[in-house]
């Protein structure tokens, strides 16, 4: 029944560490039924150092500022520090690069991923490198090329398919909840579908309706499929490896507009689990649950809050499908008081789904009534104006933890 | 001048293909085609005659539900005075013939007696295209076909029982019982699905194809066959009006892809008659609009499908490409077994039962002396067994137990996430019985 797991990817030397080796710490990032095996270097960006599963997180360890500037970490970069900056799209890449050079079944398809790199430069340079079969410029057929990527991983492949937008998959959703999340099960385990289904969604500037959907709850239902979204350039490689070596389908949404950002990311390989949360601010007083670019809107929220005198802990729950319930509960226990802030649209959202669960397994813990703030039930405007009050802006996060801990 | 020709004649293959020789000195084209004078281009059907005539090939004509003709039917293939197959081919295709059909009339007993539920979509007059390109396939080859996919999977080597099991629900069936009639899957045998939606297999198919060749080029495998493992999708006439056939079409060709479209047209998507539903309803002309070959068959005879299927997966092994294959051919029974199967005239059926392939085959097979009447007996009396044995096989397996409910959901079970504990669920020894929260 326990199936192998996967095994934490070995530590390469480097010398980076040779000086600075008092200051990490190793743990194991992976459990399994006979014991911790293998261990994987985290490290943030400003050289503090985490372990395995966040709960073991020591306060004081994190970042505690993420709010999304571009120029905010390059006060930062001095040549002495550890890893390299790069913006989140290059972190995506160097990781499905990394990937493709260790198992060259590893292959990439999509519309405009080849000569083009890419229409948010996410692939640029691969097909260059890595040939055009290997990075595939698909004609503009989304459903089919996905079910060509199911076909694939039946045999042996492992594709990485690239939605231009995420909102273009939904022409592929009969391959998406038929085949990705089904094939395995209706073949009875024969056939497994590792596939990685990746590209940008969420609200953007000005984008329109159809260019500014959030698909996260849409699949959310569809049984057999994983759902990851990455929000910084640290998680977005770590998801990204992590993505690629698992053997389910599993879906990594990113965000348009967190492309750009910059961080100092480790030079070791590494991965991020895909099933945990991200403690991103620890607190006392109330827990806010959030992912992908609603993270910047809470933390900036969160910098007024503890202005006000509040004690916010933030996470970042990553793991859309399954959600994280030891990282969840915990904080749940401890504060006892919960804010959900997505972009979904209210109706059938994470957040509900959220809200559900931690219903389901917390509610002797709850002192107040779980708030979701979520994106309203419209179609996305083209005006500035009606963009933003579809969204949820850092001025709601700080009314609504005000209210709930009245 | 045959169909292929037409399109572009077949060069030196790049791979190196043909490992048996041709056993007949036939010219490589086997599909004796002329261009159809009396039909333009995209006119409709008229009710035309088939004539199977033996001695002048006539043009395959997609058959309305008005055609007839009072012409006596010759059923067997054209008669030369060489065989067109050797003795063990041609033992061989009856066979695999005789349990297609054998097994479907079983399900449908069985289906009336309560032990298998749900859509159940019989083959029974198609066997000749299942057989005749099936047959012809390597291990390493694939196949994907549609909700009609039981005689598919014998075809290929999926065992009866195996088979007849997963239409039982039980858990020794092909896919422990998850998948049932619409999605049969044998990964040893290459045998990809069974899928319920038409047009949602050709993808599949496609990248499988894909895979294949990419196997080839880029891991630098080397494949038993000698070139390309090649794919074969199957699908109906309803499909190819949707817009995934188009789409992988464009998509194979583009990449010439090792793959043979193989469309089943038996001139019924459920009540729906191919004609009303098409504006054109030649589909093998749509071959060419994409680059790819395009051909016609008659699907009701084995040794003409083989012909063209050879050719087909010889091209595709090859590197040279995809071809599009269509097959005139009918099924007996309704769309399904709840089909009360009411439009289709009674003249209609007469035509076709009377181009029984099997009927046709056993024919040809006495008519050429390749076995007698007794060993053909002989052949029926094992398939038989066979199915009777795949009957008490299926009856007598276990039903799945609880705990099999959510096995499969995942292939790396890390996939149920983390519960309340911290410990992954799947590490609950109880998990798969459901007592676990997902």
């Amino acid at each position: 029944m326990a199936a192998a797991l996967q095994t934490a990817a070995p530590l390469r030397a480097s010398s980076n560490l040779g000086a600075n080796s008092e200051r990490f710490r190793f743990g194991s990032l992976l459990r399994s039924p006979a014991g911790r095996k293998g261990s994987l270097l985290v490290v943030k960006s400003d050289g503090r150092h985490s372990v395995g599963f966040n709960t073991r997180l020591r306060g004081g360890n994190l970042i505690a500022n993420a709010v999304a500037a571009k120029s905010e970490a390059s006060a930062k970069s001095t040549d002495s520090k550890p890893g390299h900056e790069l913006l989140l799209f290059e972190a995506l890449r160097e990781g499905l690069e990394e990937e493709m050079d260790r198992d060259p079944r590893v292959c990439v398809m999509g519309e405009d991923v080849g000569h083009y790199g890419g229409s948010y430069k996410v692939t640029k340079g691969l097909a260059t490198k890595y040939g055009d079969l290997r990075v595939l410029d698909t004609p503009i057929a989304e459903n089919s090329f996905t079910g060509m990527g199911v076909g694939a991983a039946t045999m042996g492949l492992r594709p990485v398919v690239e939605g231009m937008n995420m909102g273009f998959l939904l022409l592929a959703f009969n391959q998406i909840s038929n085949n990705c999340g089904m094939l395995h099960y209706t073949s009875g385990g024969q056939f497994t579908i590792p596939i990685v289904i990746r590209g940008p969604g969420g609200v953007g500037r000005q984008l329109g309706a159809e260019h500014s959907q959030r698909l996260e709850s849409y699949f959310q239902s569809i049984p057999g499929l994983q759902m990851v979204a990455c929000s910084t350039p640290y998680n977005a490689k770590g998801l990204m490896k992590a993505a690629i070596r698992s053997e389910n389908p599993v879906v990594l949404f990113e965000h348009v507009l967190l492309y750009n950002l910059k961080e100092r990311i480790p030079d070791e390989d590494y991965i991020c689990c895909l099933e945990e949360a991200e403690m991103v601010r620890p607190g006392e007083q109330v827990t806010i649950l959030t992912y992908s670019r609603m993270r910047y809107h809470v933390m900036q929220a969160a910098k007024t809050l503890v202005n006000k005198g509040y004690d916010p802990e933030v996470i970042d729950i990553r793991s859309l499908k399954p959600f994280d319930l030891y990282t969840i509960g915990n904080s749940v226990k401890k504060t006892h008081r919960v804010l959900i802030v997505e972009e979904c649209m209210r109706t059938g959202g994470i957040g509900a789904s959220l809200r559900a669960a931690i219903i389901d397994n917390f509610w002797d813990y709850l002192d107040a009534p779980i708030l979701c703030l979520s994106s309203q039930d419209v179609p996305t405007p083209y005006a500035g104006s009606l963009e933003e009050w579809t969204l949820v802006q850092p001025a709601q996060i700080v009314a609504a933890v005000e209210q709930l801990c009245q | 001048m045959s169909a292929f020709s037409a399109v572009k004649s077949l060069s030196t293959p790049t791979i190196t293909t043909r490992s048996t020789p041709s056993s007949n000195p036939k010219p490589s084209f086997p599909f004796p085609f002329p261009s159809p004078a009396s039909a333009g281009a995209g006119s409709l059907r008229h009710s035309a005659a088939i004539r199977l005539n033996s001695s002048s090939p006539s043009p395959l004509r997609a058959v309305s539900s008005h055609v007839l003709s009072d012409e006596q039917r010759v059923t067997s293939p054209s008669n030369h005075d060489k065989a067109l197959v050797t003795r063990r081919e041609a033992l061989d295709l009856y066979e695999d013939m005789a349990l297609g059909r054998s097994f479907e009339d079983m399900c449908a007993q069985m289906y009336y007696r309560g032990k298998m539920f749900g859509f159940v979509h019989l083959y029974n007059g198609q066997e000749a295209v299942s057989t005749g390109f099936i047959r012809l396939l390597q291990p390493g080859d694939a196949v994907v076909s549609t909700y009609r996919d039981h005689v598919h999977a014998l075809s290929k080597g999926v065992p009866a029982r195996a088979v007849m099991a997963e239409l039982f629900g039980k858990t020794t069936g092909c896919c422990r019982g998850q998948g049932g009639s619409m999605h049969m899957f044998s990964a040893p045998h290459n045998f990809l699905g069974g899928f319920a939606f038409i047009g949602e297999g050709i993808p599949v198919a496609t990248g499988a194809a894909f895979s294949s060749r990419y196997r080839h080029e880029v891991l630098k495998e080397a494949s038993p066959s000698g070139g390309l493992d090649v794919t074969l999708a199957f699908f109906g006439d309803g499909t190819c009006n949707n817009g995934q056939f188009f789409e992988c079409l464009n998509m194979a060709q583009l990449w010439k892809l090792p793959i043979v479209f193989v469309v089943e047209n038996n001139l019924w998507a459920i009540g729906m008659s191919h004609l009303r539903a098409t504006s054109d309803p030649v589909i093998w002309k749509k071959g060419p609009a994409f680059g790819m070959p395009g051909v016609p068959v008659d699907g009701m005879d084995v040794l003409k499908v083989r012909e063209v299927a050879k050719e087909a997966i010889e091209r595709a092994r090859s590197g040279e490409g995809p071809t599009l294959v269509e097959c005139e051919t009918y099924r007996f029974r309704g769309h399904s077994l709840a089909d009360p199967d009411e439009l289709r005239k009674p003249d209609e059926k007469a035509h076709y039962t009377a181009r029984d392939p099997i009927l046709a085959l056993k024919k040809y097979i006495l008519e050429h002396d390749l076995a007698s009447e007794s060993e053909l007996k002989g052949i029926e009396k094992k398939v038989d067994d066979v199915i009777e044995d795949a009957v008490e096989f299926a009856d007598a397996s276990p039903f799945p137990p609880r705990s099999q409910l959510l096995e499969n959901v995942f292939a790396d079970p890390k996939g149920f996430g983390v519960g309340p504990d911290g410990k992954y669920r799947c590490e609950d020894p109880k998990f798969t019985e459901g007592t676990a929260q997902v």
